[in-house]
């Protein structure tokens, strides 16, 4: 596959971390913010290849991770009704609520449904006029254009059967969050290619000036993280602070300004519950008054939050990269992929499920090299 | 986050800006998508792909750029392009 | 089988009540199943052998016994269909035995207002795929449900073949130094059934990889080798089925990615919904455990046979008793391969 197939070869791979290992003169501490970056260095093994003076912190950006469990807890109680069809992303179905999730629901008779896109949802909502289809919009920057076009395209045909259970992150609000802990380890972030495809870059500048951080937008291939990585400890070595671009190929500085127009006409910024983080202003998304007829909570009468159940979990301090998944009392005894007790452990990109998958046997000693 | 991937568009359906899709090309296999967000993309080019939606028109010339300096990544020390 | 102790005990509450789809997937939840509920309930010496069948003894013969239901939507697919699913499906088992498959039963519940031309058409491909891999469907059994309580059709097949040699192919006859061979490519069952099912379609050329490897597998005792364990890697695919060699013969395999042929169309699906094509189901090929002096011989045997053509050589079984199963990437780097709880769910966000 062309753009995929050449940014995996091995000899430019380790010619890169080779050089990244000349470059590297201190420890230096860097955090890649997107799940999938995490879920990329590990199943691509490419962690083996960084210089053991960089440590890797693996970061919030994984939606179904961060997603509070009030609004799964409202995914479950709406997914339940007789009249509607739920939507959802694979990964959203495991992701336990208080009590159980969307594929418990669906086993107790709830018609839930994987779909790979918004538009998808839309179709089903079109060719079954007697329910009520709902969309669990879930993710970050990347993500809220499919949710917005999925919103304009129900308005554009009429399609009033159609709505959305917005849970929405942005990035940004909550690197600054991360940044303000004092117990932030963080020197450098490897900021979300495809979150930046979307946004483009601007609105980091004045955090990474702000906060002394060089951010460099970075890919998902292994020669794209390795080059993350590199131009990251570059900046570092020399004492620069600055916003860098190394996924040219398909990130502009402002972004994608179509995809941004769309969600700017359906969504406006509000604050946001992160689990494991609390809440962050400014950090969700919510659907303008002139789409509201388009909300699943307000359509629906919301169900009242219920309070998190107390846990062994530490996914707020995983999530934040103050411990490791390994840190954790309940990793891989109470807390594996098939019984999460925190969502880190749910989707294949969360940061304890890599960990468990990919790095399970380092932590019993046995082992794999890696 | 964000699970994306480039394919390539081989046919594009639909004049309202809004309802353009494309049927996009990834290795051999064909999957329609949105190019909503994409008004510029042509048949032809590269695009990346994020649940249904094409995000962004692939720059080939700096991908090549690029590419060829972290081939050659052996020899420089610093500066990365 | 050994489960891992830290997954097994699980104290958690939150362990599903009900029937999930995940319970059918062949990972975690459906190994519970057995666990709780199946082994407790028949546990015997036969049934905790955990192999793909039961091998009888009667005096100086043997045989081996199997069973297999099938469900799948839909019920034609590019490559085959249930019929061919059911009797393919259920030979294999039965070489993956080490048995040379005889007959087998058909069971049959149908749903009300299935065209019974569909039911024509399926007889007719399982008449075809059992003259194929030379057995005879010997008896059988109808039952209909009503209209919406079935998904057109389910079946049911049982088989019986006779074992003509001595050794014990078995997950406890693996031993530190086999080569790990592979039949074919792997993926295509389970993307050929994505690529006409529902919201996750996508055009494609690809085809189920749908048959019987009686052959291949008999050819390889026939010519003598000294094949230790045989298993069709289908749900939860190829990491899945040596995940669970591994752990009941108490050895670590370890897996050489870059030697497991993926057909092209293959990975560019696991790229589009990210899935990893080690999880993803195969019904026509298998793997074998063989000692590494024999394994090039082994291999030559097994490319002379047009359904195991692409046979290669993909790992070795390695001293620790880890249970374990790891893999070299295309990096040359090592990672821990795990199994999955259920289903492998596309990986979108």
């Amino acid at each position: 596959m062309k753009f995929v197939d050449e940014y995996r070869e091995s000899e430019s791979v380790r010619r890169l971390a080779r050089a990244l290992a000349r470059r590297t003169t201190r420890p230096w501490t860097l955090m890649e913010v997107c799940g999938g970056q995490t879920h990329a260095f590990l199943k691509f093994g490419l962690d083996a290849l960084l210089p053991k003076e960089i440590e890797l912190i693996h970061g919030p950006g994984c939606p179904v991770c961060v997603t509070p469990v009030e609004a799964i807890d409202r995914a479950l109680d709406l997914a339940a009704r007789a009249d509607v069809i739920f939507c959802s992303f694979g990964d959203m179905l495991r992701v336990p609520g208080s009590e159980r999730d969307l594929l418990a629901v669906k086993a107790a008779g709830g018609d839930v449904r994987m779909v790979y896109a918004p538009l998808d949802a839309v179709r089903l909502a079109r060719d079954n006029l007697t329910k009520q289809v709902i969309f669990f919009a879930v993710g970050f920057e990347t993500t809220t254009p499919a949710t917005a076009l999925a919103v304009l395209t129900a308005a554009r045909q009429g399609i009033e059967n159609f709505s959305l259970l917005t849970a929405h992150v942005l990035v940004p609000p909550a690197l600054e969050s991360l940044l303000a802990s004092p117990n932030c380890r963080v020197q450098g972030f490897l900021a979300a290619g495809h979150v930046c495809a979307v946004v483009g870059y601007r609105e980091y500048e004045p955090i990474a000036r702000r906060n002394r951080v060089p951010i460099v937008v970075t890919g998902f291939e292994p020669l794209d993280l390795l080059q993350g990585v590199y131009r990251c400890v570059n900046q570092l070595e020399e004492g620069r602070f600055e916003v860098e671009n190394s996924y040219g190929r398909v990130v502009l500085p402002d972004g994608n300004p179509s995809a941004r127009a769309m969600v700017d006409e359906v969504f406006g910024a509000v604050p946001q519950r992160w689990r494991g983080m609390g809440e962050i202003p400014a950090s969700g998304l919510a659907l303008r008054p002139r789409y509201a007829a388009f909300d699943a909570a307000r359509r629906f009468r919301a169900t009242e939050p219920r309070t998190e159940p107390e846990s062994p979990c530490i996914a707020g301090l995983i999530l934040q990269g103050i411990e490791k998944p390994r840190d954790c009392p309940a990793f891989g005894r109470e807390c594996t992929p098939e019984h999460p007790l925190g969502a880190p452990m749910v989707s294949s990109e969360g940061v304890c499920a890599a960990y468990y998958r990919y790095r399970r046997l380092e932590r019993s000693g046995q082992g794999a090299k890696g | 986050m964000c699970l994306a991937i480039p394919g390539e568009i081989v046919s594009i359906a639909g004049d309202d800006p809004l309802l353009r899709m494309g049927r996009i090309r990834y290795g051999s296999i064909v999957k329609e998508a949105s190019l909503a967000c994409v008004p510029e993309a042509e048949v032809g080019d590269y695009v990346l792909v994020h649940v249904g939606l094409a995000i962004s028109r692939l720059d080939a010339d700096e991908a090549e750029r690029v590419l060829t300096a972290l081939r050659e990544a052996g020899e420089w020390e610093e500066d990365l392009p | 089988m050994t489960v891992h102790e830290s997954t097994w005990t699980c104290p958690v509450p939150r362990v599903p009540d009900l029937i999930q789809m995940g319970h059918g997937g062949g990972g975690w939840l459906t190994h519970r199943l057995l666990e709780r509920i199946f082994r407790p309930a028949f546990g015997n010496p036969l049934l905790d052998a955990q192999h793909d069948g039961a091998i009888l003894e009667r005096g100086s013969s043997r045989l081996a016994f199997t069973t297999d239901s099938f469900v799948v939507r839909p019920l034609f697919f590019p490559g085959g269909d249930i019929g061919t699913l059911a009797v393919n499906g259920t030979v294999n088992d039965l070489a993956m035995c080490g048995a040379r498959p005889l007959c087998l039963s058909a069971a049959f519940i149908l749903e009300e207002g299935l065209p019974l031309e569909t039911l024509q058409r399926i007889a007719e491909s399982m008449r075809r795929a059992a003259a194929t891999a030379g057995v005879v469907i010997v008896t059988g059994d109808t039952k209909v449900v009503e209209r919406g309580r079935g998904d057109g059709m389910y079946i049911t097949t049982t088989g019986i073949g006779t074992i003509e040699h001595s050794r014990t192919i078995a997950p406890s006859s693996v031993r530190p130094g086999d080569v790990v061979l592979l039949s074919g490519d792997i993926g295509r069952h389970s993307m050929a059934i994505l690529a006409v099912r529902g919201e996750l379609s996508f055009e494609t050329t690809l085809l189920s990889d749908c048959a019987s490897v009686a052959e291949p597998a008999l050819a390889l005792l026939a010519a003598g080798i000294d094949v230790h364990c045989l298993r069709d890697p289908t749900r939860g695919g190829l990491a899945t089925t040596l995940l669970e060699i591994a752990q009941t013969a108490g050895v670590h395999i370890h897996l050489d990615e870059r030697s497991v042929p993926v057909d092209e169309e293959v990975r560019a699906a696991c790229e589009l919904l990210g899935l990893d094509p080690l999880y993803i189901a195969n019904e026509g090929r298998f793997v074998c455990f063989v000692p590494e002096a024999q394994a090039e011989r082994a291999v030559g045997i097994l490319r002379a046979h047009a359904v195991s053509a692409n046979a290669c050589r993909i790992g070795e079984v390695r001293a620790d008793a880890s249970g374990a199963l790891t893999a070299t990437g295309i990096l040359g780097t090592e990672r821990v391969l795990d199994m999955l709880s259920g289903e492998q769910l596309p990986r979108i966000c």
